[in-house]
């Protein structure tokens, strides 16, 4: 169970402080799917990177099965079960995409093991398991390739931030499947930024963020309803100011 | 042979035996192991240290291993190897220099290697730089490699200093005629008070002569190294320098790529870069569970792989 408790974040802006997440508590029971949305520059990717620890809240607390993770370092956070997947995410020059899987996975994984989770993200393996995550393949593949190394690990915690961002359409229904086997499994808790109204659909919970605060939460029956007219005909969500 | 030698051999040549086909093993300045086979004959020198290698006409399939190694310290070993690849042979050499110096004295190994690379002729060459040892001696290697390249002939160079080397100075020469394809691919770790030069002269002087340049480094401590490969197009001819370099601690890296074309249809690219580990790939890493200095080697030894 992951808990926030009065998080806030704030970052200097010459002579005043600029609050970019304010005040923001929340819970998220194990194994359920949690989607965050809201208009961009919200405050969304800051708090997904505040709870893998990437940033430091400038106050509240989180916590993790109990335990008080505010001050625990990425790496300790990681080894708590807790998993991100990058928007932009960084190549390799040299790694292979099997080098990268296996570290991920905290152990030297077998082709066979890498081919099924890159067939989960739509990528057609056996071209893709010598290849350096390097310069030479497109941003879709390396965003692919990202949200498997998440699914490559035993996470108790995975926070995606915009998974579907850069990926063509037919993988992006691989994609929603993917979440979808996750999301029936309820093994691991997931939080996943979206725009995407088909991959909203998986989840047991959603949360506006906007202005760096929780504005609207709740299931999806009761959130979608007031959603619905802010999508456009390509299921993005287009209103830049929030919702009203 | 004892066990520094073979660890040293292990590091440089990837050998824990003596070598199937042709070999030399050179050691502490004398050569002490030589094997011809029916296609490679290893011949020493009578006017200067030093050995020919002849690999005859269509040989296909052969690996010769020319390993040398200094345990003594206070060695100076200068030595002079010419590699005869005959028309349309089909070879990989496999060269390297380990030192190990426990002592006070320099050790150096300075090797002068010349090839002649036939017409058709597919060569693959690679030689690993390696120093190890607890002594206040210096470890110094400083290759000088001259490849003479024949029509529609091959070759492929890896080059890598593995670390332990004190000072370098390497020297690459090459001349390809018309249908002649290289591929450089140098790797280089500096570490301590460590310096190093690479000076790389490559002429393309026939039509649709081909080199692709791609060196690897990484600079740590307060170490130095210093790049300059050129290419110079004579015809109408590909090139395509790449320089990359990671950067670290208090190092120094110069990077000076140099083309010239001296014809109107020579392509010749180059591009540079010098820069510290990407933030994000030391957090990605971090995500996984590992701690930010494993996720550094893990970095760099993924790009000097």
């Amino acid at each position: 169970m992951l808990t926030l408790k009065n998080v806030s974040f704030q970052v200097n802006n010459g002579d005043s402080d600029l609050g970019i997440v304010n005040d923001v508590s929340f819970t998220l029971e194990d194994g359920k799917f949690l989607v965050i949305t809201g208009p961009n520059g919200g405050g969304k990717s800051t708090l997904a990177r505040l709870i893998m620890g990437i940033e430091k809240p400038t106050s509240g607390q989180i916590l993790f099965n109990g335990q008080d993770i505010t001050d625990l370092s990425i790496t300790q956070r990681a080894k708590l079960g807790i998993g991100y997947a990058f928007q932009q995410p960084p190549r390799f020059k040299g790694m292979t995409v099997k080098d990268l899987l296996s570290l991920a996975a905290g152990k030297e994984l077998d082709e066979c093991t890498c081919c099924s989770l890159l067939s989960k993200v739509g990528l057609c393996s056996k071209d893709y398991i010598d290849r350096a995550v390097d310069n030479s393949l497109s941003g879709g593949e390396v965003k692919r390739i990202e949200i498997a190394t998440l699914m490559a690990r035993n996470l108790k915690l995975a926070i995606y931030d915009e998974p579907e961002a850069g990926i063509d359409l037919w993988s992006f229904s691989m994609l929603v499947n993917s979440f979808r086997s996750i999301s029936h499994q309820h093994n691991e808790s997931v939080i996943l930024i979206s725009h995407q109204e088909r991959i909203m659909q998986l989840a047991d919970e959603i949360i506006i963020v906007a202005d760096g605060k929780i504005t609207e939460r709740g299931s999806k029956e009761e959130i979608f309803p007031k959603l619905l007219g802010e999508f456009d005909s390509d299921c993005r969500f287009k209103r830049v100011g929030g919702i009203a | 042979m004892e066990q520094i030698d073979y660890n040293l051999l292990l590091n440089i040549a990837d050998l824990d035996g003596t070598p199937t086909g042709a070999y030399n093993l050179r050691r502490n300045g004398q050569g002490v192991e030589r094997h011809s086979t029916e296609n490679v004959l290893i011949t020493p020198k009578t006017d200067k240290p030093g050995i020919d290698i002849y690999i005859k006409p269509y040989t296909k399939n052969e690996s010769v291993h020319i390993p040398v190694i200094v345990t003594e310290s206070g060695i100076k070993d200068l030595v002079y190897n010419d590699f005869i690849i005959g028309e349309g042979a089909d070879v990989t050499i496999i060269a390297g220099c380990g030192i190990h110096n426990d002592g006070c004295d320099t050790s150096e190994h300075d090797g002068i290697h010349c090839f002649q690379i036939g017409k058709g002729a597919r060569l693959k060459y690679v030689e690993k730089h390696y120093g190890e040892g607890n002594g206040t001696g210096g470890r110094i290697l400083n290759p000088t490699t001259i490849v003479n390249m024949d029509e529609d002939s091959y070759c492929e160079m890896e080059m890598a200093q593995i670390g332990g080397v004190d000072s370098t100075i390497r020297e690459t020469t090459a001349n390809l005629k018309a249908g002649a394809k290289m591929v450089v691919l140098e790797r280089l770790l500096t570490h301590g008070e460590q310096t190093a030069h690479s000076n790389m002269d490559v002429n393309l002087n026939g039509k649709d002569a081909a080199v692709q340049i791609i060196s690897r480094s990484v600079a740590k401590d307060q170490s130095v190294q210093v790049f300059h490969p050129k290419a110079i197009g004579n015809d109408a001819c590909r090139a395509h320098v790449q320089c990359d370099s990671i950067i670290m601690d208090d190092a120094k890296v110069s990077s000076i790529p140099e083309i010239t074309a001296n014809h109107a249809d020579a392509q010749i690219v180059h591009e540079a870069a010098i820069g510290r580990i990407n933030n994000d790939q030391l957090i990605k890493l971090q995500t996984f569970g590992l701690e930010e200095a494993e996720a550094e080697n893990v970095i760099i030894q993924g790009f000097l792989k």
